[in-house]
């Protein structure tokens, strides 16, 4: 007997809650507007699949009621294709952080965007290794301070954006957690989209990356996110020099005539059959 | 159903617009510092709750940020069987 909401018919709340993300982490969040997403376009859980690799972004599969797939560092994106080809009614989401998707898991995430495969990215950007303890990753800005930058970091950071556009994704967004609303619209649109589609999700990191930024509170990360992203109708009117430093979020690209891979593939195994 | 028993979250206002269950809840202060209209408060201990419920106007914002799912919106919720 007790209460329940009907987004509790979506995580496995009798085993495994409260999650494991420390106090104020924005990963949970994200779960909740990647489920309200699901609930929203009515799908069935059983159809939908939720991978992801390793750090603590990819402890998201244990708390949902989809079928979920928990594999190796960086390599979720290579299973998440051979699920897609399997059973292409499957709706796909592989959730990776910054490291997983774009270090260890860069070389997967290019050509799986080159192919346009059929799979929902939502990567989870806290900016630092979570999970091994604060170590910098491909999107910690230059100067910003990790336990492996003591002094500061020196090298220059990715734009997701602009590398999962290089790359041939046909969607391609970025949000914030701040932008609770947005990210709930944006993430909606990706799983509907027929082809890659990538949602760089800007995600506080408060026991890591905010204690080494000065900013030790999720409150204050929050307010960062605020006031350091820029809605891309507003950017567009914006010089380079108001958005120094800012993260544009909204959606980049979205084309649906794109050629998707798995239907490429059918396309040539009905055309080999005739 | 042999899994009832293990961690069922505790109802805190069970008549209220919103739902704090305290059992998930890790006190981040996300909700309560994003309310638009300061109806949530903390506790001594940091626990949100409803503390002028005519503030409420049920515009979603906690339950939307809350990492934890540690806030629903009370009418939302059904007992179950
Ligand atoms: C092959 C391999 N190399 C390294 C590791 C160690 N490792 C675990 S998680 C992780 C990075 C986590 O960072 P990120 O992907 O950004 O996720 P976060 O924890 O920040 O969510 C690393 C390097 C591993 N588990 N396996
Ligand atoms: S270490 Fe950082 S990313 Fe990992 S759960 Fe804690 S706050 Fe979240
Ligand atoms: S629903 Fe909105 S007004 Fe009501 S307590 Fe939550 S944040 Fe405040």
């Amino acid at each position: 007997m007790g209460p329940k909401s009907p987004i509790y018919d979506y995580l496995r709340y009798k085993k495994k809650f409260p999650t494991v993300w420390c106090p104020g982490c924005g990963i949970g969040t994200i779960m909740g507007a990647i489920i309200r997403a699901v609930m929203s376009l009515g799908y069935d859980k059983n159809d939908v699949v939720m991978v992801s690799g390793i750090g603590c972004s990819s402890r998201m599969p244990a708390y949902v009621d989809f079928n979920t797939l928990h594999t190796t560092h960086g390599r979720a994106i290579a299973f998440a294709t051979g699920i897609k080809l399997a059973k292409p009614h499957l709706k796909l989401i592989v959730v990776t952080g910054d490291g997983d998707g774009l270090a260890i898991g860069g070389n997967h995430f290019i050509h799986a965007a080159r192919r346009n495969i059929d799979i929902t990215h939502i990567l989870i950007n806290n900016s630092i290794y979570g999970m091994t303890g604060g170590q910098y990753s491909p999107t910690t800005p230059r100067r910003a301070f990790a336990y492996t930058a003591p002094y500061g970091n020196i090298e220059p950071d990715f734009d997701v954006v602009e590398l999962g556009i290089a790359a041939g994704a046909s969607f391609v967004a970025r949000t914030a957690v701040y932008h609770i609303i947005q990210m709930g619209k944006i993430i909606e649109k990706a799983l509907k989209h027929k082809g890659y589609s990538l949602v760089d999700v800007i995600s506080q990191c408060p026991v890591l990356y905010g204690r080494l930024n000065k900013m030790r509170s999720p409150v204050e990360m929050l307010l960062w996110q605020k006031e350091h992203t820029v809605d891309i109708k507003v950017a567009a009117k914006k010089s380079p020099e108001e958005l120094e430093g800012k993260y544009i979020v909204g959606i980049f690209k979205d084309d649906p005539d794109m050629p998707e891979y798995v239907s490429e593939y059918q396309k040539l195994i009905d055309s080999l059959k005739e | 159903m042999a899994e009832t028993a293990a961690k069922k979250p505790k109802v805190r206002y069970p008549e209220g617009k919103i739902v704090v269950f305290e059992k998930w809840c890790k006190r981040c202060g996300i909700c309560v510092a994003f309310c638009p209209t300061g109806a949530l408060a903390e506790d001594e201990r940091g626990v949100p709750y409803l503390a002028t419920p005519d503030k409420c106007v049920l515009c979603a914002q906690c339950w939307l940020r809350c990492p934890d799912f540690a806030i629903i919106k009370g009418p939302e919720i059904k007992e179950e069987e």
